[in-house]
């Protein structure tokens, strides 16, 4: 499996550090030292449909593929107004595919498990041609009245074609079942025979420890990698991680190994995108021309759940 | 030969920028020597690293002075 083409879309309204002090206690000192965001993207008279859909168009333009060659869409996504039908189902129509498809929510590591449902697929005989959309909105499940998650988070959405080819080379995926360090509740519809009705609130996070478990997971599912197919870490070119907070970008830096420059960051200008951090992150990449054929790639993502995932590849055109 | 406080005192220096003479048992490591509540987890898990321990949440929870941590360290090394 390879990639052949990337897109990536951001919504229109740039939020700085010093917008979010006008109405949050909080200021870009505290922001910036503490997570390494001085900016975000927030959606405001776009919905996260129209991100997804510019995303997938723009990736399926550079691959040089016609929608319709594309055999099967997979698509990352935390939460959306919808839920049910499925994200995929919605932005199918406007992307002009006409595949199957599904969604899949793995948190903030969808994107590294959707690589391996693709890599699965295309192995099995499913698809030849698989588009990825991550597209989410966090912003639209955090407590706008206090600072502790508000400021952390961003709306984007990242794509990928995949097709056949031999770059995608390892994967690993790591569960810790742990819903208390982070998750986002939602009230349903209350029935008349329901004696636990739980009314939704929005995103919890417990920062210290979902900042130890990130790091040391996200670091153990490197090394892994690395040790089974005898790599170190200097022989790797770009760890591309998960974006939600420069220290813990640092932390997994600290242990792994390598220079600041092989762990390139876009979380400075859009905030934690959930899934969609290493997409936007890889198309930024391409447009710039840094990837190069034959560049050993590791990609780390960690989430609520706990969940982590990890892949290498080595870069084919 | 270097303590377990020598090592956690230099460690605590080297993560929070202060001079090893300003590190004294009496200090706040959040209040006087300026650690944020994530500078805090960072420095947990460097002497975690150092050290091979694991601390339990209850026991970092408890630290709030140089001589605290220097107590936790005593308890997860001898």
């Amino acid at each position: 499996m390879k990639i052949i083409g990337t897109g990536s879309a951001l919504p229109a309204l740039e939020v700085t550090n010093e917008d979010l002090a006008k109405f949050l206690d909080t200021s870009d000192e505290w922001i910036t030292t503490r997570t390494g965001i001085q900016a975000r993207h927030l959606l405001s008279t776009e919905d996260l449909y129209d991100i997804a859909v510019e995303a997938a168009n723009k990736a399926i333009k550079v691959s040089g593929l016609r929608p319709d060659q594309i055999d099967f869409l997979l698509v990352s996504n935390v939460a959306n107004r919808h839920v049910t039908p499925g994200l995929s189902c919605i932005i199918q129509k406007r992307i002009g595919v006409t595949c199957a498809g599904l969604d899949i929510n793995v948190a903030c590591a969808g994107f590294v498990n959707a690589l391996m449902l693709a890599d699965g697929m295309m192995k099995a005989g499913h698809a030849k041609n698989i588009l990825i959309v991550c597209a989410e909105e966090p912003t639209k499940y955090c407590n706008w009245k206090e600072r502790d998650c508000s400021v952390l988070f961003g709306d984007g959405a990242g794509a990928v074609v995949l097709t056949e080819g031999n770059a995608f080379k390892d994967v690993k995926l790591t569960m810790i079942s742990d819903r208390d360090v982070l998750y986002y509740e939602r009230g349903m519809e209350p029935t008349p025979f329901e004696e636990k009705y739980i009314v939704g609130q929005p995103l919890v996070m417990k920062g210290k420890e979902l900042f130890r478990v990130a790091v040391s997971e996200s670091a153990k599912d490197i090394q892994t990698l690395l040790k089974r197919n005898d790599l170190q870490h200097d022989d790797i070119d770009w760890f591309m991680l998960h974006q939600a907070n420069k220290r813990i970008i640092e932390g997994i830096r600290n242990i792994v190994g390598g220079p600041c420059a092989k762990y390139p960051t876009i979380i400075e200008k859009y905030g934690n995108t959930s899934s969609a951090s290493i997409p936007i992150m890889l198309d930024e990449m391409m447009a710039d021309n840094k990837i190069k054929a034959g560049d050993k790639i590791v990609m780390s993502a960690f989430g609520a759940g706990f969940v982590s995932a990890a892949c290498l590849w080595e870069w084919e055109f | 030969m270097a303590t377990i406080q020598d090592k956690t005192k230099a460690l605590v220096s080297s993560k929070l920028k202060v001079a090893e003479s300003e590190i004294t048992e009496d200090k706040s490591l959040f209040n006087d020597l300026g650690a944020d509540s994530l500078d805090f987890v960072e420095l947990s898990m460097l002497l975690e690293r150092e050290f091979n321990v694991k601390f339990t949440e209850a026991d970092t929870a408890n630290v709030k002075t140089v001589g605290d941590l220097y107590q936790l360290m005593e308890k997860y090394t001898k």
